[in-house]
């Protein structure tokens, strides 16, 4: 069990999440979160925001009994992480873009925390979150609210992108990439149970036939993922 | 660990009574990663079908209070996969391996266990009880007088010990177990998933595309504990209880209602080490209870 270092409202029921100790992890991997005994059933899978010497920290939005409980989290109140779980992103070499959309944005910081050099995009429907957090680790944020973040992106630029987000968000990306040789990975959003490959419910179509969400992804190449499912 | 946990169950000699359910351990491999699974008890892997399935589109899971709702459809890589890419793992195993297998057609079942009889497995355990295939094996899991006639050519097909997992959904959950026992089966699982559904009131639609899903989970316990109590005063042959146990004390409750061995599922996404937890909550019951052996206990209610 861990203890909670701080669990921060940022409006519209997102919630910044910080765990004392020190853990494994890296970009677009993900925890299960569990601070409760019985009810729910399951842990949450909840990626990765940030982490450091000594803390984890994990950004989420409040949308059912779990993430309810979570938020309810207050200072030294213990918790459970099992993980690291997920392939995460590529560590590759190029220009890069990071594309985040709403609560996509969760995975996404570790991302620009580790490449650094990467030019990131963020879009909001009503309020911007963390940008400054962001700006910290990247020079170049751009930020829309209220409009679709890719109205503001030139994939031409880029050699790959880094999205996670709304899947209308995430397709869109991927058909801009055909046209340049730009390569997309996305981070699959699924409800899960076991998180770690075992019982395949949170299966996620794709050209190659059916795969895990959890083991196999949550990163997978924007092009071999089916969004319409 | 100490061999008091041994377990005898029918031909098969168990370093203990904790085995992991089907399709809730996939082939051992991811867990391997988490923890040492040769302390436990056995595998029973993911079921496997004669050819390969896609499993169910739409959703897959659907939570519910004190239990879970699934709707994988028996997704797998078929024996021929198995024996490809998995077996390798599994049937290095220091533990009893079990292969869960399912199927639509009685040719079918019978082909599977005959290729996978051949193989470095231990025990088959005929899945006649998936709700999440329409045309699956749970029609041979309802009526007692279809299921004999699968397990007869089971039984046949195979020289390895046969157990046959039942459906909660059984018409007589007894007389199925009887017939198990007459068709010369050499063990009973009980119980499989039971079938259940749930409504998106938003859509005004099913959550599963096939409309039925299987609930499993605690919410469960009690009713797969009472079938077990029956079914273990019917029948002589060894039963593998499992529903809903999420720790040691439910554990014990299923022995101590006439099980031989136990078996875990989904507790194992809510803590994926939960094998050994109960192993040694098992365990430190009999030192505190100064109990020598598990004989001592099961079955006396």
């Amino acid at each position: 069990m861990a203890k909670v270092i701080s669990n921060d409202c940022l409006g519209s029921d997102m919630y910044l999440l910080k765990v004392c100790g020190n853990y494994k992890g890296k970009m677009g991997q993900f925890y299960m979160l569990r601070a409760w005994d019985n009810y729910p059933l399951l842990s949450r899978p909840i990626s990765i925001y940030d982490m450091g010497e000594g803390y984890i920290s994990f950004l989420y939005k409040v949308v059912g009994k779990g993430t309810t409980l979570l938020s309810k989290l207050k200072v030294d109140d213990e918790i459970n992480l099992e993980g690291p779980y997920g392939n995460g992103f590529p560590k590759i070499q190029g220009k890069i873009a990071i594309v985040g959309g709403g609560m996509g944005i969760a995975p996404l910081y570790l991302a620009a925390k580790t490449i650094k050099n990467v030019d990131v995009y963020l879009g909001f429907r009503d309020k911007a979150i963390l940008v400054e957090e962001y700006k910290k680790q990247v020079d170049n944020v751009y930020v829309s609210i209220g409009n679709n973040v890719t109205d503001d992106l030139d994939v031409s630029k880029y050699d790959y992108i880094f999205t996670c987000g709304p899947k209308e968000m995430m397709k869109k990306i991927v058909e801009m990439a055909k046209e340049s040789n730009t390569i997309v990975y996305v981070s699959m959003e699924k409800r899960m149970a076991c998180g770690v490959g075992a019982c395949l419910v949170c299966t996620c179509q794709t050209k190659h036939g059916n795969k895990k969400t959890c083991k196999d992804g949550p990163v997978f190449l924007g092009e071999e993922v089916f969004y319409n499912e | 660990m100490s061999n008091k946990l041994e377990v005898k169950f029918s031909s098969l000699k168990f370093k203990n009574p904790v085995i992991m359910a089907s399709g809730t351990f996939g082939f051992g491999k991811e867990y391997q990663e988490i923890y040492d699974i040769e302390k436990l008890g056995g595998i029973s892997c993911k079921g496997l079908t004669l050819h390969k399935k896609e499993g169910n589109k739409g959703n897959r899971i659907h939570e519910t209070a004190a239990g879970m709702l699934n709707s994988v459809g028996l997704e797998n890589p078929g024996v021929e996969g198995f024996i490809q890419n998995e077996l390798s793992f599994f049937e290095n195993l220091d533990l009893i391996k079990i292969t869960n297998v399912g199927g639509s057609t009685i040719e079918d079942y019978i082909k599977a266990i005959e290729i996978l009889s051949k193989e470095k497995i231990d025990m088959i355990e005929l899945n006649i009880s998936c709700p999440n295939v329409k045309e699956g094996g749970m029609a041979f899991g309802i009526n007692d007088g279809i299921a004999r006639r699968v397990i007869k050519e089971a039984r046949k097909a195979t020289k390895l010990p046969l157990v046959v997992k039942l459906s909660p959904n059984a018409e007589d959950i007894i007389k199925m177990a009887v017939a198990c026992e007459e068709e010369g089966a050499d063990g009973i699982s009980l119980v499989n998933t039971f079938k259940a559904m749930a409504i998106d009131i938003k859509s005004r639609s099913n959550i599963f595309q096939n409309t039925y899903a299987g609930l499993s989970g605690p919410a469960i316990k009690p009713i797969a504990l009472r079938m077990v109590h029956e079914v273990c005063h019917n029948v002589s042959i060894p039963v593998f209880g499992m529903g809903g146990i999420t720790n040691y004390k439910d554990a014990l409750e299923f022995i101590m209602v006439g099980a031989t061995c136990i078996q875990v599922g989904t507790a194992n996404f809510i803590n994926p080490r939960i094998g050994l937890d109960i192993i040694d909550g098992i365990e430190n019951f009999m030192l505190e209870e100064n109990i020598k052996s598990l004989d001592e206990i099961r079955g006396i209610i």
